[in-house]
């Protein structure tokens, strides 16, 4: 199976774009944003031109503004309760569903990578293989948390208590600016897995490969809201999204580590849970520390008596 | 000392406990590298604020002091403390819960003294509760490899830790414990108006042979924090206060890439539904906002009753304060204290002002209020709106603001209502309803039929606004552990 799939991923290198042919025009596609389960354009009716590492032009994506970036939080904030209130089983299963998406259109990823980052086919075959691995793994990870960090507690006294983690609200993310699809999921999977939405802006000069995953996350049982993806600027948007007073989190992965602090500075005016971690290897196993990043404990208590 | 004066024909006879027991001495000052001396800042007297007398000079640290310290700490990290096996680190924090033990009338009767609140709390609550956590956190030294933070956990070096005055030492217990077990040195700075507690805990860390530097204690005010909190020698810091204060110090260590831990402000629902047993509820309201003068971060402060039982929950509410006894705090039979100092008097009114002012019902208890010292009554207001001050700003004192509601789904949108998220209480007879609301109330403690209830292994702490990291309990070590 493996050698078969770099095979057909060489192939793919050759269409990263539809091709016209002289029989037909190809049907070209536009690139949006994704908020609230839908795709629409900037409100600022902003693009900005994406290109390979050639220089040839790929796709005009979609510049996403200050007013968008407020409009995708208040898209995840409208989702949180409903996708934090759903069972770990089911958020398992949607995650799980979002990888069977991307299974599907493996091709399309593998082109799309190649096209974003100029590696190599079998670079990029890996890189899709192992973003739809990633997420079945945080699929796995859904029902399994909350039994390993949560438990009773042996309170001196007459009282039932228990701690559980829950998610943190809405997570602001920025995207590896590298690594178009893995990065992406490496960021996105673990958030969305513990019950959180996310705002999450995608790499500035890599957009298409995430847009075109937002499309699967669609059509993954996914509700709407609960990933909310902004492509543009994101040194022109992560100000926004750091002081925005309805983000709980902030993950400033995609920021260079220099340009972090007047980030977190922001951040701390609505006490954000900041993760600024430091660069990881994409192909390692991830462990749980994403998984921790944006949850809360929550501890309950209640009189133990007849 | 006076109290209320109800219409109850049974009188209390005082039952003072004695000032001597706290062995006050004329000064204190500061406890760095295993040496008591005097700190370089300013020489402040700490006053009993139940009475406003002088009870100690406290000859303050500086920011020099807070160099030495961070200096002494850092030395004691990589000298000897991270020296010092698992086993005796933790055979040290036993030692400590144990001398805690033995001095624990003396530390009451001194807590109480210092900060103004009822010695039946400080001796039933913060005082042991402060040994329990050191006794807690000793069995974790050794075991942390167990504790599901990898196979080798490691300390973090030397934590800057800030506390506030409403439970002096429970405070320091709660910062000190942890950052031990795990290996970690501290250097802390006790609130500026409760040193005491702190510099006598010192004297109970030198007497249980821990090695200097291990252990600073510097008492001082913001400017002490500051330094502390700007210290490039410090790796972490812990800090327990206000909200405003936590933002500074978030943007603070920002830049400095410090670790970090806050527990915040918080302005708690305390949530009665319908079918609650009424008088168990009320003492629940009680102990939510009015145990240790509410000056609780995690306090009951905005009581949600359902509408239904509105009136009779505030009859029964208003019957009960009626009988509290207000007034000295060394009396065994006091329920409620003094308000801690000055400024924090002038904070309460200033809000229970504006709740006057914008329209709320204020309602307290007949009571004399001694002539001196700083003194609150408890206080109710009733047609509170959520857009009141006194329903979303933390008063921190005697003040419960009451508002209503018709449907569980309503309580839980205003129990959530808020920028904080340190904890909420709920009272309903009905337990899958318990559970429905602990699941959709956005705070890191829930007390179902119950409130204000602390443990050591339980964790502590807030969402949101109220802070993040917790403490006490396997959870409570994380703060600690280099990632």
């Amino acid at each position: 199976m493996p050698s078969k799939a770099k095979v057909s991923a060489g192939k793919a290198a050759a269409k990263a774009a539809p091709v016209d042919s002289p029989a037909r025009l190809a049907v070209r596609k536009t690139y949006k944003l994704y908020i609230g389960g839908a795709f629409p354009r900037s409100e600022s009716g902003r693009s900005y031109p994406v290109t390979d590492a050639h220089g040839n032009l790929l796709a005009h994506a979609a510049q996403a503004s200050r007013k968008d970036l407020r409009d995708a939080v208040s898209a995840a904030r409208k989702a949180f309760a409903g996708w934090s209130g759903a069972t770990a089983y089911n958020r398992g299963q949607v995650l799980y569903r979002v990888a069977e998406m991307l299974e599907g259109r493996r091709e399309q990823f593998v082109a799309e990578v190649i096209a974003a980052e100029a590696g190599t086919a079998a670079d990029a075959a890996a890189q899709v293989d192992a973003a739809i691995d990633r997420w079945v793994w945080y699929a796995g990870w859904t029902d399994k948390y909350a039994q390993i960090v949560g438990g009773a507690n042996p309170v001196a006294g007459p009282y039932f208590n228990f701690s559980s983690p829950e998610p943190s609200g809405v997570v602001g993310i920025i995207a590896p600016q590298e690594s178009s699809l893995l990065g992406f999921v490496s960021v996105v999977a673990p958030a969305i897995a513990m019950g959180n939405t996310v705002v999450v802006i995608a790499s500035s000069q890599r957009p298409l490969p995430a847009v075109s995953l937002a499309e699967a996350l669609a059509t993954s049982d996914l509700p709407g809201g609960v990933v909310n993806l902004l492509t543009g600027s994101a040194a022109e948007l992560a100000p926004w999204l750091a002081s925005h007073r309805d983000v709980n989190c902030l993950d400033l992965t995609g920021i260079d580590p220099a340009d972090r602090v007047p980030l977190a500075v922001a951040a701390a005016d609505t006490v954000k849970r900041v993760f600024a971690p430091a660069p990881i290897d994409l192909a390692a196993e991830p462990g749980m520390g994403r998984l921790g990043a944006f949850v809360e404990t929550k501890t309950v208590w209640h009189p133990t008596g007849v | 000392m006076d109290t209320f004066d109800n219409a109850n024909p049974f009188q209390y006879a005082p039952a003072p406990e004695s000032r001597d027991i706290a062995r006050l001495k004329p000064s204190y000052g500061i406890y760095l590298n295993g040496e008591f001396r005097n700190g370089r800042g300013e020489a402040v007297k700490t006053i009993n604020p139940a009475t406003e007398e002088p009870l100690a000079e406290v000859a303050e640290a500086d920011a020099a002091d807070v160099d030495d310290a961070v200096s002494a700490a850092r030395a004691a990290y990589q000298g000897t403390w991270s020296r010092t096996t698992p086993a005796e680190r933790s055979k040290y924090l036993f030692r400590i819960a144990r001398a805690i033990q033995e001095r624990g009338r003396e530390l009451a009767v001194l807590e109480t003294l210092d900060n103004g609140k009822p010695i039946s709390e400080s001796r039933d609550v913060d005082i042991p509760t402060a040994a329990a956590h050191f006794f807690y956190y000793a069995g974790w030294a050794d075991k942390l490899g167990y504790a599901g933070f990898g196979p080798e956990p490691r300390a973090i070096g030397v934590a800057g830790q800030i506390i506030p005055w409403n439970f002096p030492l429970l405070m320091a217990a709660w910062k000190i414990a942890p950052a031990l077990a795990t290996g970690n040195t501290v250097v802390l700075k006790p609130a500026e108006t409760t040193p005491l507690t702190a510099i006598t805990l010192a004297e109970i860390i030198a007497e249980c042979d821990l090695p200097a530097g291990v252990v600073n204690i510097l008492p001082g005010g913001p400017s002490v924090g500051q330094a502390l909190v700007d210290h490039p020698g410090v790796d972490k810091i812990a800090f327990t206060g206000s909200t405003a204060v936590g933002k500074q110090i978030q943007k603070s260590v920002a830049v400095s890439g410090k670790r970090l831990s806050l527990e915040l402000g918080g302005k708690a629902a305390n949530i009665v539904f319908d079918d609650a047993p009424i008088d168990q509820a009320v003492e629940g309201i009680v102990n939510g906002i009015f145990f240790n003068q509410g000056h609780v971060c995690c306090a009951g402060s905005r009581l949600l009753v359902q509408e239904s039982v509105h009136e009779e929950v505030i009859a029964a509410l208003q019957e009960r304060l009626q009988t509290l006894r207000m007034g000295d705090p060394l009396d065994k039979n006091t329920d409620i204290g003094a308000i801690n100092s000055a400024a924090q008097l002038a904070r309460v009114r200033a809000l229970a002002d504006s709740g006057d002012a914008e329209g709320a019902i204020r309602w307290s208890p007949e009571c004399h209020l001694p002539d001196k010292g700083f003194w609150f009554p408890p206080t109710i207001f009733t047609g509170v709106s959520q857009a009141n001050r006194i329903a979303r700003e933390e008063i921190f004192g005697p003040v419960l603001s009451v508002l209503t509601f018709r449907t569980p789904a309503e309580a839980v949108e205003k129990a959530n209502n808020t920028p904080y998220g340190l904890s909420a209480g709920i009272w309903t007879e009905k337990g899958s309803r318990i559970l429905w609301m602990a699941n959709r109330l956005r705070a890191g403690v829930i007390w179902a039929n119950t409130f204000n209830r602390f443990d050591p292994t339980s964790p502590f702490g807030g969402y949101q606004e109220s802070g993040f990291g917790r403490e006490g309990g396997r959870h409570g070590l994380e703060a600690y552990l280099a990632q």
